[in-house]
């Protein structure tokens, strides 16, 4: 089976959904999103609190209210929204191989748009020795249990990780009857501390990582070593909830062939959010694991203009298509840059900002910009680089760049 | 599943050595009781194993296991091609990183010779990389084994236990045996599951076989259970591992391996420790950390890799150098003790093996009419997962409902699980049975949809 479609998104999180809609308003029904889940939505779906859609709507909504919104206003411009349905590979160039109770077929598509989002990683993946007992959890394994399910969870809970989604999860088993007795990080600095103990007398242990899992069948307990005096004590619990630690969802990216980047472990992309496949694109979370839901969002509202620009034959499109341009770096202790590459001629990235991730806290961090031994720009932010969240960093600081020169280094300066 | 009153033959342990006696003795007139003390079959010391399907190369020649070994991976060989059990016949490459090492190949081949396996080369250093180009720096040379293969564990113990239910044999789970009263007749079984009488028993209990062997009365091995930690690395790793990297034996035991799987992912280790503690099959720091040490020598682009699950499990060492398989026959008992990882591959042989130590107390001409053997879900990547099969899907929806989306797991291959002879138990069977949430996401996006499947047995019921 076979299907020619202008434009195919892979999942229908914020940034698919949103790159649907805008996408929509010019292609009507050529735009196919696939999704894998039952609903569209992705991830806010099922984190059931408020806090969605500043930035791209500019209200204060819910998860789930948000994945509603957003859903429907992609329907509403003419995208087709197909659920239940997973793109497992790729058939060739811009065509992808197709799974659904409806069949197997093959979706040709005039250009892709990969939106697949991150997950957080799972405990094998942090190294977590000990028992494989029940009452582990991720937060999103965590959060469909408790709200798309019903379902209970324990009593008593650790919280492993202190970033944005911590504080989901927090909320999440306090919804589900579960007490989170301890939140802790491997991190010098957690994210809103304050204002977490304050809303929900949850204290939180800095530099602390866990030391072993316990419990036969069922959690009884963690093992907590703190990294600075090696002395370990042991909590008691029936629930683990590893929240954070993302890794974009790349697979695809992979066995397309996409070049990668080594710090997002995303696909590289330019500001214009093209890949190194030209009529490829890529946007949301799979591109900075991870930023806010409405920041997805707004990938999905720029990526919008480069597919349409594509399309009429306009860009280029492809990093190694020959257009050259000049990548971004980044050095300790920033962790990873996105976009990698300023093409001649491309747009400023989403908001005017590069996104960064900042390993340790700075209160008010002086960037700066190196290219070929030389300084191209430097700044003092009026806010803070901290762990657990996106670093944006205005796109001016690089604006200085030779478009001829060697690549872009971004770092913090004393 | 209830006990009858009295069975010709008991057999206590349905990992792959239990079950495939089971399944050879339900093809004769005799009635057949399979105990397992867990929940499921194959559920202790088959489980957790590195799954190569063995050539015996490397096996003591002379002893029972090189004979057993040689034997069973032409028996399993071919009872996988006739099941679907998955084998990838990737070859093994013994890698040689000292000077030692190096000189200690040609006798290795030559011990292979003696074991009857003519087929192992000599290989130098540039081979090496050219078989292996992601190996880490430092090979000296190596040793070729076409013929080591991996396969599936899980499946290939369903697959004995099935085909043995089918024949008519009874399988008892939940069934520990806890006491033994061998009488003139029959012996009476004790177990935690009502009493079970048969006229022989075979103990194939594995990590608890000396523990049945005294309730029989006998004194005579021990069973040190040995830890063996494993990585499991994302499928997106596999192209660097082209066939079973092997170290070069040492006096310290078999040593870490690096092996593709047939579920498409890397397989790092195992770790060998003694331990007293016969539950203790949890992951270690030490473990976890020696492992990631001996990686980043093997193989420094695996490290770069995500990690998709880590293992422990208990091989059933014992304090001897070979199988210890013994008939009493004044008792009516059979023991099969110290099968350890190979038994995997030997299964098969083992059955056979026992079955000709029988064969003048017992009546073992093969009945007419068998089944066929069964036809087992194919859960190697290499195989037309249902998920990619036009064909299915046409003809059932739920194949095309993948829930398990790192290993595209689908509603169809979850129903069929709780459908078979032997359903699973618990998540873990079903995880056996399907794979599903054995992926990369480990149940982020797929844990809760898995648990509602469970609850409602695949809309089986």
């Amino acid at each position: 089976m076979n299907e020619h479609v202008r434009v195919a998104i892979v999942g229908g999180g914020p940034a698919g959904l949103t790159a649907a809609a805008a996408l929509a308003r010019h292609l009507g029904d050529g735009v196919l999103l696939i999704e894998r889940e039952q609903e569209t939505g992705g991830i806010p779906r099922h984190s059931d609190h408020l806090g969605y859609g500043i930035r791209d709507l500019h209200r204060f909504v819910s998860g789930p209210g948000y994945a509603r919104r957003l859903t429907a206003a992609a329907r509403a411009a003419g995208a087709r929204l197909e659920t239940g349905a997973m793109v497992t590979g790729w058939a060739c160039e811009r065509s992808l191989e197709v799974t659904s109770p409806r069949g197997r077929r093959v979706v040709h598509a005039g250009a892709v748009v990969l939106a697949t989002g991150a997950r957080e990683r799972p405990r094998p993946a942090r190294h977590i020795p000990g028992d494989r007992p029940d009452g582990v959890y991720t937060t999103g394994q965590l959060q469909q249990l408790v709200h798309l399910h019903h379902r209970d969870v324990g009593r008593r809970a650790v919280v492993v990780g202190a970033e944005l989604v911590s504080w989901s999860a927090v909320r999440t088993l306090r919804a589900a009857g579960c007490r989170p007795v301890l939140m802790t990080t491997a991190d010098a600095h957690a994210t809103l501390r304050r204002a977490g103990r304050v809303a929900f007398g949850v204290p939180v242990l800095t530099g602390t990582r866990v030391a072993a899992v316990n419990g036969h069948g069922r959690v009884t307990s963690v093992d907590l070593e703190d990294l600075r005096t090696g002395r370990r004590h042991r909590v008691p619990c029936d629930t683990v909830v590893l929240t954070g630690d993302w890794i974009p969802e790349h697979e695809l990216a992979r066995t397309g062939g996409l070049d990668l980047d080594a710090g997002t472990r995303g696909p590289r992309v330019d500001t214009a959010l093209a890949t190194s496949r030209p009529g490829v694109f890529a946007a949301g979370n799979l591109l900075h694991p991870v930023d806010t839901a409405d920041a997805a969002a707004l990938d999905g509202r720029h990526v919008a203009g480069a597919v349409l620009a594509y399309l009429a034959g306009g860009a280029a499109g492809g990093a190694d298509g020959g257009a050259g341009g000049v990548e971004l770096r980044c050095a300790a202790p920033l962790r990873w840059i996105a976009p990698q590459l300023i093409r001649p001629g491309g747009p400023a990235p989403v908001r005017g900002r590069l996104q960064l991730w900042c390993a340790t806290y700075r209160a008010f961090p002086r960037v700066v910009a190196v290219q070929d031994g030389r300084r191209v720009g430097a700044a003092r932010l009026p806010w803070p680089a901290a762990p657990g969240r996106v670093f944006r960093v205005p796109f001016t600081l690089v604006a200085g760049a030779d478009p001829a020169g060697g690549p872009v280094t971004v770092t913090l300066d004393r | 599943m209830t006990a009858q009153d009295s069975y010709d033959v008991a057999v206590i342990g349905a990992g792959i050595v239990g079950a495939a006696t089971a399944r050879l003795l339900g093809g004769t007139s005799l009635s057949v009781a399979l105990l397992e003390a867990r929940d499921d079959v194959g559920d202790g010391t088959s489980k957790a194993n590195t799954a190569i399907l063995h050539t015996g190369f490397d096996a003591t020649p002379g002893t029972l296991e090189a004979r057993l070994v040689a034997r069973g991976y032409t028996l399993l060989g071919d009872y996988a091609a006739a099941t679907g059990i998955p084998v990838e016949r990737t070859g093994a490459l013994l890698v040689a990183w000292t000077g030692e090492q190096q000189r200690a190949l040609p006798a290795l081949r030559a011990k292979a010779e003696r074991n009857g396996y003519t087929h192992c080369e000599l290989v130098d250093a540039g081979q090496v990389y050219q078989k292996v180009p992601a190996l880490g720096a430092g090979a000296l040379g190596g040793l070729t084994v076409p013929g080591e293969s991996i396969t599936c564990t899980w499946t290939t113990n369903l697959a004995l236990a099935v085909d043995a239910v089918n024949r008519g044999v009874t399988l008892l789970r939940g069934h520990r045996v806890t006491g033994a009263e061998v009488g003139p007749a029959v012996t009476r079984l004790h177990t935690t599951g009502g009493a079970v009488t048969a006229r022989w028993v075979i103990n194939a209990a594995g990590l608890h076989a000396d523990t049945v062997d005294r309730l029989f009365g006998y004194e005579r091995f021990r069973v040190t259970p040995r830890r063996g930690e494993l990585y499991v690395f994302d499928k997106l790793a596999r192209p660097l591992v082209p066939c079973i990297v092997l170290p070069v034996p040492s006096k310290a035991g078999k040593g870490v391996l690096v092996s593709p799987t047939v579920y498409g992912n890397v397989m790092l280790g195992p770790t060998a420790e003694e331990l007293p503690d016969r539950t203790a099959t949890g992951t270690s720091a030490q473990g976890l950390a020696f492992l990631l040490e001996r990686g980043r020598e093997l193989m420094p682009r695996l490290l770069e890799e995500e990690v998709t699950a880590t293992y422990a499990g208990l091989r059933a060492a014992i304090d001897r150098d070979d199988y210890l398989i013994d008939v009493a026959a004044g008792h009516r008992y059979v023991l099969v003790g110290g099968i350890r990882s190979t038994g995997l591959t030997a299964g098969m042989a083992i059955a056979e093996h026992v079955a000709r130590l029988l064969r003048d107390a017992l009546d073992l001409t093969p009945r007419g009419g068998l089944p066929d053997p069964p036809r087992m879900p194919d859960l190697g990547e290499a195989a037309g997962r249902p998920f990619r099969d036009p064909a299915a899907i046409g003809a059932d929806p739920e194949y095309g409902h993948i829930v398990c989306f790192c290993e595209r797991v689908t509603r169809g291959e979850i129903r069929d699980a709780y459908r078979s002879p032997i359903p699973p138990a618990d998540l873990d069977g079903l995880r056996r049975r399907t794979r599903a949430m054995n992926g990369r996401c480990q149940g982020f996006y797929c844990g809760a949809q898995v648990g509602e499947l469970m609850r409602t047995h695949g809309g089986a019921r």
